[in-house]
């Protein structure tokens, strides 16, 4: 699978940072479908205007669970602020290589964070 | 770490006593076999021989042989060549919806072009297409109707000799002839391709499902049978396809043919069974396809809530090779065809894992298996929302 996805991919998918669910989370945000086959989960703690804790749960390929572990690492212990700049292609790009038609993995982890502050704003 | 090969369906190795079979007619015997020289000649021989070979092996005549770069032309060559020579302004062709993509979307083509009807044919739940469901597509206009003998992906066996006796019993009756096609590249290593007994007029074949090279196949033609060539140039194969003859490849492919009945894995159904049986005490897991009606060599199995890349992957770790219906390894993010045809859900499709067997596949490699997959399915489902 060395021709299919970088080794940052491949470690990410192996050994997921973040994984998990919050029991106590400020917010949480679901995206993607079964239908298309990858479904996103994303809890955040949130303490002063930080992401204090942030875990996910994917059910998805490689791609897609590599996406949730990188984008959770790149929002934790950010402001809300910083954290809702977050975009998929920031994702992309610590990916490194991996085939083009799994872009949308990035585009639902980014989502999935925005989802997930979304749902916190509200409930505040 | 040693490696298990279970995706025999998408291609074998090539026999060693093939590659010794083929190795005199790179360097030594290069000769073009249109050549009149003796070393055209020496090259003419080992084509002539081969394809002897092959047809007593489908029990036809040596000029009703084509060979071809493989499976994809073949399909190519049958569909198009039977639709272009037909007299009929707008041919029907039926087919089922279920396909290899050399077929379908050659047909699909050939539609969205213009050029002809299609009835696509639904296989039941059990991925079995029925004949009477063919019988009633048939058309005064119909020209062609292409059926797969054995699914690529569930393994289902289609009844085409059943299919191709219906067709010949309606002929008799009618002044366009119903020509019969049947892609066999997934049935010649288990199953009778005897083109009379099957009562086909177009069979594909292939090389390297049957440890055969890459590069090599076939499309028998029945010789009462009008198709158009659709490669020009010099004349070889009966006109039917052009391009100096590919001699190292016709000779492995006859050697490949000539192994199949003495390579067989015997007990082969036994391991495929076992496989299925304990793959499916996995909680939440179905076998798709009917298990009665089914090659041999094939396991295809959905388990709910793990995706089939996420699950590829972590066999691939473990040095275990499969194949997975889901969208994410299709690039087009479209699960498969075959398992939506069956009436599957999207979810039960991107969960789909196929292991095909092999003549070198032995009971330790199914033990590995049975071992590793609970563990990679229950850690998969943990990650997921749906645990």
């Amino acid at each position: 699978m060395d021709n299919l996805y970088s080794e940052k991919v491949m470690d990410h998918f192996k050994n997921p940072r973040n994984l998990g669910e919050i029991a106590d989370a400020d917010g949480v945000g679901t995206v993607g479908n079964k239908n298309c086959g990858d479904v996103m989960k994303i809890y955040i703690k949130v303490e002063g205007d930080k992401i204090a804790d942030i875990k996910f749960q994917t059910l998805g390929c490689g791609a897609a669970i590599a996406s949730s572990s990188i984008a959770t690492e790149l929002v934790k212990g950010k402001t809300i602020e910083e954290a809702l700049k977050l975009t998929s292609k920031q994702i992309a790009e610590q990916m490194g290589k991996f085939p083009p038609a799994k872009y949308h993995c990035s585009i639902l982890a980014e989502e999935g964070i925005k989802k997930a502050i979304e749902d916190y704003q509200k409930k505040k | 770490m040693k490696r298990i090969y279970l995706d025999h369906s998408a291609t074998t190795s090539v026999d060693p006593q093939v590659l010794e079979a083929m190795l005199p007619y790179f360097s030594e015997k290069f000769g073009n076999a249109s050549s009149v020289h003796s070393f055209g000649q020496e090259a003419r021989g080992a084509v002539d021989n081969s394809r002897h070979a092959i047809a007593e092996f489908l029990n036809c005549k040596s000029t009703e042989i084509i060979f071809t770069s493989g499976g994809s032309e073949s399909d190519n060559l049958a569909i198009k060549g039977v639709v272009e020579e037909s007299e009929i302004e707008k041919p029907h062709v039926v087919t089922s919806s279920f396909e290899h993509h050399a077929v379908l979307d050659t047909i699909k083509e050939l539609e969205l072009d213009g050029k002809i009807e299609v009835t696509f044919i639904n296989p039941n739940k059990d991925g079995l297409i029925e004949v009477k469901d063919i019988e009633a597509a048939i058309k005064p206009n119909t020209v062609l109707v292409s059926i797969m003998y054995v699914n690529n992906e569930i393994g289902t066996v289609q009844p085409i000799r059943a299919i191709g006796q219906m067709l010949e019993k309606l002929n008799k009756e009618r002044e366009q002839k119903v020509y019969f096609h049947a892609d066999a590249v997934q049935a010649a290593e288990y199953f009778d391709m005897n083109v009379d007994t099957l009562h086909v007029d177009l069979l594909t074949m292939s090389a390297h499902k049957i440890y055969g090279p890459k590069g090599i196949g076939l499309l028998y033609v029945r010789s009462d049978v009008p198709i158009k060539h659709q490669i020009v140039g010099g004349g070889q194969e009966y006109k039917k396809r052009a391009g100096t003859e590919n001699v190292a490849g016709i000779v492995g492919f006859a050697k490949a043919v000539e192994l199949i009945e003495e390579s067989r894995n015997q007990g082969i159904k036994e391991k495929r069974d076992r496989l299925i049986d304990g793959l499916l005490k996995i909680p939440n897991s179905q076998l798709n396809g009917s298990k009665e009606f089914r090659s041999p060599a094939n396991v295809n199995i959905s388990f709910i809530n793990a995706e089939g890349e996420a699950i590829l992957l972590n066999l691939d770790m473990e040095g275990i090779a499969a194949s997975t219906g889901s969208a994410c390894t299709s690039g087009s993010l479209e699960p498969s065809h075959v398992l939506l045809s069956l009436g599957l859900k999207p979810e039960q499709c991107h969960g789909s894992i196929r292991f095909t067997l092999g003549r070198e596949t032995i009971e330790d490699e199914i033990d590995s298996v049975l071992e590793i997959m609970p563990d990679i399915i229950e850690k998969l489902r943990k990650m997921s929302p749906f645990n």
